[in-house]
């Protein structure tokens, strides 16, 4: 107990400068949960690795198809072989040249994150931007909505040769794969967003005299922020499948790619190091994303804290 | 009707409604009357409460005169202008609390000089003296969610009164407050009405609240709802609420109301009885 209460002061100190919403809920959050969430992150990982390598040792796992996280964990430098980057693919480049094993997992990883985060970004701001458009405008709305709608339920995959047609390979039809995949999804959840505004709210500018536009920018953006934050939120995971879809099929490298080289290789090491790689990148944007929501929509009460009283 | 083509009504009055009537979605299956023919003569200054039972149109009557909706029937007129569209000189305060959540107290408070582009400085003085006036100064810097419910429906009240209002619309404000609570808000309303010279119409339940406040009870009938009686209280300000004339007003619109409650629950039932 005594270690909890030293952390609480000291991210109540941190955030003195913050209106005092935000500090208390820094506090009540960081302070109880920070190291204590680490500690049940690890545990639980450590239960799953845990259960893994005891099939290992009792035998039912054949390590050869399923090998247990110490095999494929162990030789990081020759799995980091497998991660080329586009430089080491060019012909009259040996493998043995370029970027150590270490750098091109960093290189490979961090090139499929990118393609998420623009994918991402472009897609929200595109969705955000016509769904407030189709509320606004009527005419836009009749003439934009039933495409949208009807498209929405096509999934990735069938896009997948229009991006390929459309950009050839490279980084530009995975991000495209990513925002074709979200786009629709999200002007529809927009919308939704935008008619579950409380009407009081919208009255309240109303009578002080706000104008369409003000009432949009004042009202409806701060009120359906939160609603578009979660959504982004799950479409973050929606977005690493397509991009490792896109990338699989020979729009370019990246962990899809990876993936795509294990399977033909028939290499199980490769491809749980792989999918652990991913794991941890796909686990550290949602961190971050999660912490981005908190410091954007500090004036929400932390309903997950409500909830565990229960 | 050749009134409306010459209003027969003194131009001066807060609020005019001649012949008044709501349908709502007119027009198709679900049309749904909700008020019929009402005419009221409200005075600058003048506290009237609405009282009737639920579902009889009292917010809907709030909601027209706000000029949040369109009226189907009939005009309202407010200070010779008619009623068309909301206007900052009638503001409406929810039974619910309407405060937006992202925005501070006095942010709340000063959100309608923010609209039409005032500077920070004035807004924050704006909002002081308005914060001032429900006795929420120190809470300025706070968010809504760390208010209590009391409190908030205090900043809403300050957030109708910096729009320098000559009309206050309040449905049931105090619904949601204990009964402590909303006597000290009673009187506080009191406070603030006799201080702003605004006229309020304010909508409850509750008679002891009608007999407390009220110049005039505007009693309702069930849906449509229609002017059954409008019924003065003219006992001097300070009130007495246990003295004998209060208490007999009390027990005089209660029987008022008794018929057209039992009314409208036999309505309601009748409503909700498989065809
Ligand atoms: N937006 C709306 N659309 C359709 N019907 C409505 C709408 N608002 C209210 N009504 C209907 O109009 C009638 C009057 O509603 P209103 O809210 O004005 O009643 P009220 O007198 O304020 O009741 P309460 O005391 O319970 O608040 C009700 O029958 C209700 O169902
Ligand atoms: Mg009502």
């Amino acid at each position: 107990m005594a270690v909890v209460t030293r952390d609480g002061e000291a991210s109540a100190a941190a955030g003195a400068s913050r209106p005092a919403a935000a500090t208390r809920l820094l506090a009540s959050m960081a302070g109880l949960d920070w190291l204590a969430k680490v500690w049940w992150t690890c545990l639980s990982i450590s239960l799953f690795a845990g259960l893994w390598e005891l099939c290992w040792a009792m035998g039912w796992a054949d390590e050869k198809l399923l090998p247990p996280p110490h095999i494929f964990l162990d030789n990081i430098a020759e799995q980091g072989r497998f991660f080329n980057t586009a430089t080491r693919w060019q012909v009259g480049t040996s493998m043995t040249e370029g970027p150590s094993a270490f750098e091109s997992v960093l290189i490979t990883g961090a090139a499929t994150t990118m393609r998420v985060f623009v994918g991402l970004v472009l897609a929200s701001v595109l969705a955000i931007a016509v769904g407030v458009l189709v509320r606004y405008y009527r005419f836009f709305d009749r003439l934009v909505l039933p495409t949208i709608t009807l498209l929405s339920p096509v999934s990735p995959i069938a896009w997948l040769p229009v991006a390929i047609f459309l950009f050839g390979i490279g980084n530009a039809p995975a991000i495209f794969m990513v925002v074709v995949a979200l786009f629709f999804h999200m002007v529809l959840a927009t919308i939704n967003q935008i008619d579950t505004v409380n009407t009081n709210l919208i009255n309240v500018a109303r009578t002080m005299g706000a104008s369409k536009p003000q009432i949009y920018a004042r009202v409806i953006v701060p009120a359906i922020l939160p609603g578009m934050l979660q959504v982004l939120r799950m479409n973050l995971f929606g977005a690493w499948m397509v991009v490792l879809v896109a990338e699989s099929t020979g729009v370019g490298y990246g962990m899809g790619q990876v993936i795509m080289l294990a399977r033909n290789t028939f290499n199980p090491s490769l491809v749980f190091f792989t999918i652990a790689v991913i794991g941890v990148l796909g686990f550290t944007f949602d961190w971050l994303l999660r912490l981005a929501q908190r410091r954007i929509l500090y004036w929400l009460p932390d309903t997950a804290e409500r909830l565990r009283v229960l | 009707m050749s009134s409306e083509s010459a209003p027969t009504f003194s131009s001066r009055d807060a609020v005019v409604c001649r012949g008044v009537g709501k349908t709502w979605a007119a027009g198709t299956k679900r049309a749904h009357e909700a008020l019929r023919d009402i005419d009221l003569d409200i005075k600058p200054g003048e506290f009237v409460v609405f009282l009737g039972p639920s579902g009889c149109g009292k917010s809907t009557l709030l909601y027209l005169i706000a000029g949040l909706e369109d009226a189907t029937d009939g005009q309202i007129w407010s200070f010779s202008d008619k009623v068309e569209t909301p206007s900052p000189e009638r503001s409406l305060i929810f039974q619910e609390t309407s405060l937006f959540p992202w925005l501070t107290v006095w942010q709340n408070v000063s959100f309608g000089l923010a609209i039409r582009g005032a500077s920070q400085e004035e807004r924050r003085k704006v909002a002081a003296e308005a914060l001032q006036r429900v006795g929420l100064i120190a809470a300025m810097d706070k968010r809504p969610d760390e208010l209590s419910g009391g409190m908030r429906q205090r900043v809403a009240v300050a957030r109708a009164l910096a729009m320098r209002p000559k009309v206050l619309l309040m449905d049931e404000p105090f619904a949601a407050l204990d009964v402590q609570t909303r006597a000290r808000m009673q009187d506080f309303l009191l406070d603030v009405w006799r201080d702003s010279g605004a006229s309020v119409l304010f909508v409850t339940h509750h008679i002891d609240e009608a007999v407390a406040l009220a110049d005039r009870v505007v009693v309702f009938t069930s849906r449509p709802g229609r002017i059954k009686t409008i019924y003065p209280i003219d006992l001097p300000r300070p009130r007495n609420l246990f003295s004998r004339e209060a208490e007999a007003m009390r027990i005089q619109l209660t029987e008022l109301l008794r018929d057209e409650v039992d009314r409208a629950f036999a309505e309601q039932e009748a409503f909700a009885a498989p065809a």
